[in-house]
């Protein structure tokens, strides 16, 4: 068992072995790893996280046709680090008679609920936080307590913009939870399993992107709703003029929704990757775990890519627009899917991956344009009328009369 | 003492608790959050005792929606009215009274009975999650009960799309 | 492991806070907390029968089916009465529960 074959373990080892050396009982030597192991985790995934802001600023900058940040430092990498110091030591201005716990406690379980979600995800074959034989489902609930961060923000605040943008948030992202959870059945169908790190090992013949396009897609789709980016972020810039849910909030507690929200567009790329893309799966990963964080990262940045090419090219969606994609489009549609895949899955016999990978395209393929066929054919029923205005008169008419 | 009776201890010390805060808080926004840590609570006793997946299955359904469910429920009925005055019953002490009647059989009989002093076993193995997936759809064992609940919750959903939706001129 | 008289008279003292917020709060939504507490109190008497006396068995899916229904009732309990309690406040203008009285004899 050399470093190159399962580093976690041989860092587990040398680390318990000296603290044992000290003289700690096995529970307490199991417990101090631990809490070690997560801090470290925790730490690492909130300085990647820095990073990836400045990549996003640069890249969002060039599909606007701008350089994006780049006077400090090469290429303006110390950008993040200003902006860090900035809101460090900015005043923390909390208004009069705001709840207090909650008001505190608000951006905490922003945060919580995102970096919790990197305990399940597989980095390597044998790097990962916990192998929880439930792990689809642990994803799903640690995004119900980002929610309840968002609810308690705006009802603390203590303010009427801030109190309605958070309960419209929050129902917005819990109506957006049906198609997620749907969309996410299927990987478990095909593998077996709710454990991250068994679906990844079943990924070993064929990636579930190729079995499952649509699912992928609606999984893509509602998990850019749920974390609020654009072309979804009414909640974050609508409420007119306002900031919404967090509003009242200065300084460092504002910078933990900030990264929060960068953080979970990171975290969707490495979900994705490990769901559909198949994860650290690669040439000689399960012999060297470490080649697998490699690729798990490579993949992830496909995703992460693509989800800051939809920020930077697609206009905000209105709510009645969020509601009705959600309810009539993505939930009919992942429902369906979810039963074809199904049967077609029992229907085809075991071993035969072709006719199995044909076969659910062909599904796939068939509710594509199934959907595509029936949005255009209803289109154009609930067409807002502009009415034009009337026509009013003007200073000099002779130059409206040359013109038109 | 173990290690994982202190944290039960601790845990279930936490999770009674807010359950006290629960029933007296006065204002209703913090008797819901006392309800989230209560219910935390609970999930994490779940995990505790080596039921992970309701552990999870509690924080997503209890926490996640039932949960925000309340939160919302308040805001929707509150006036500037409602958190003043006393929030307890005229008969209180009655209640309390019968409460504190009714935890002292349950501990009687608890404490009486003959097989409270059970040794736990092993554990459940690794595919007892499988095996009640597939319990859960076979026909000779759990299916009925399963097929049950989901109608009962189709019911419960359309019932309350009804019951809240506004009719137009005033009829119920 | 945890001493199973521990766990049931935590589970009773859970159950019996919650009777008393059914009992003696005047405000619907807090009975109906109240309520949600019993049902957690439910839960946890049921997880720790199934812990001590069929845990080693292969058969865990009767005491897990029963666990996951007293879920699902209190999932559809709560949603019902919540949406009762919000139609009965837009009708009445009130959730305290002595003053929807308009069938009292």
């Amino acid at each position: 068992m050399s470093f190159w074959t399962d580093p976690m373990a041989v860092i587990a080892n040398l680390i318990g072995g000296w603290l044992a050396g000290l003289g700690m009982t096995e529970g307490w030597v199991t417990f101090v790893l631990s809490f070690l192991g997560a801090g470290v985790y925790a730490l690492l995934v909130m300085l990647t996280v820095v990073l990836l802001i400045w990549v996003e600023r640069k890249l969002l900058g060039r599909f606007q046709d701008r350089l994006g940040p780049n006077r400090l430092g090469p290429w303006g990498i110390f950008q993040t680090i200003a902006d860090m110091l900035k809101i460090f030591t900015k005043e923390y201005i909390t208004p009069n008679g705001v709840d207090k716990v909650p008001y505190n406690l608000a951006p905490i379980l922003a945060v919580a609920g995102v970096l919790s979600v990197w305990a399940v995800i597989p980095l390597g074959a044998t790097i990962l936080g916990a192998n929880l034989n439930v792990g689809v489902l642990y994803v799903v609930a640690i995004g119900a307590i980002g929610e309840l961060g968002i609810i308690l923000a705006g009802w603390s605040s203590r303010n009427k913009f801030a109190t309605l943008g958070g309960f419209r948030a929050v129902a917005l992202l819990v109506s957006y939870e049906v198609p997620l959870v749907v969309s996410l059945i299927i990987p478990v169908l095909f593998s077996g399993s709710m454990g991250m790190n068994n679906i990844v090992h079943a990924q070993k013949d064929i990636w579930y992107i190729v079995l499952a396009p649509v699912a992928a897609l609606i999984f893509l789709i509602t998990s850019i709703a749920e974390n609020g980016r654009a072309p979804f972020d009414l909640t974050e810039a609508d409420s007119e003029i306002v900031a919404g849910f967090n509003v009242e909030y200065s300084g460092l507690k504002f910078g933990m929704y900030y990264v929060a929200d960068f953080m979970h567009t990171f975290t969707i790329a490495f979900l994705f990757s490990t769901l559909w893309l198949g994860g650290w799966q690669g040439p000689w990963a399960e012999k060297y775990p470490m080649l697998g964080l490699f690729y798990t990262a490579f993949k992830a940045w496909f995703i992460y890519f693509t989800i800051i090419w939809l920020r930077g090219s697609l206009p905000r969606f209105r709510i009645d627009q969020m509601i009705n994609l959600n309810w009539k489009v993505l939930t009919p549609l992942a429902l369906v899917l979810l039963m074809m895949t199904a049967i077609v899955n029992r229907l085809v016999p075991e071993g035969m991956l072709v006719v199995r990978t044909l076969a659910l395209l062909a599904v796939n393929g068939i509710l594509l344009v199934g959907t595509s066929w029936l949005l255009n054919k209803f289109a154009g029923r609930n067409k807002r009328v502009v009415v034009a205005p009337e026509p009013r008169p003007v200073a000099r008419p002779e130059q409206i009369s040359s013109e038109s | 003492m173990t290690a994982l009776q202190i944290i039960f201890l601790f845990v279930a010390a936490i999770t009674l608790a807010s359950a006290v805060m629960v029933v007296s808080a006065r204002r209703m926004m913090h008797a819901a959050l006392w309800l989230v840590l209560a219910l935390a609570g609970v999930a994490v006793i779940f995990a505790m005792l080596d039921a992970g997946f309701f552990a999870i299955v509690q924080v997503l359904v209890y926490i996640g929606a039932i949960s925000i469910l309340i939160i919302f429920a308040i805001m929707l009925t509150r006036k500037a009215m409602e958190d003043v005055g006393p929030q307890l019953n005229r008969g209180w002490w009655l209640a309390a009274l019968a409460v504190v009647g009714v935890f002292a059989g349950l501990a009687v009989v608890i404490v009486s009975w003959p097989g409270v002093m059970a040794t736990a076993g092993v554990g459940p193995d690794a595919d007892a999650i499988v095996n009640f997936g597939k319990d859960l759809v076979d026909p000779d064992k759990y299916v009925m009960p399963f097929e049950v609940a989901s109608v009962m919750l189709l019911a419960a959903l359309i019932g309350a799309i009804y019951v809240s939706v506004e009719h137009k001129g005033g009829q119920p | 492991m945890i001493p199973l008289p521990w766990l049931l008279i935590f589970a009773a003292a859970l159950f019996c806070i919650g009777l008393f917020g059914v009992l003696a709060r005047k405000n619907s939504v807090a009975i109906l907390m109240g309520v949600e507490l019993m049902l957690n109190a439910v839960n946890i008497n049921l997880i720790a029968f199934w812990r001590y006396f069929q845990a080693t068995g292969a058969d865990s899916s009767r005491a897990w089916t029963f666990v996951a229904v007293v879920l699902v009732a209190a999932a559809a309990e709560a949603a019902v009465g919540l949406a009762l309690i919000i139609s009965a406040y837009r009708k009445r203008k009130t959730v305290i529960a002595n003053e929807l009285n308009l069938m009292k004899g």
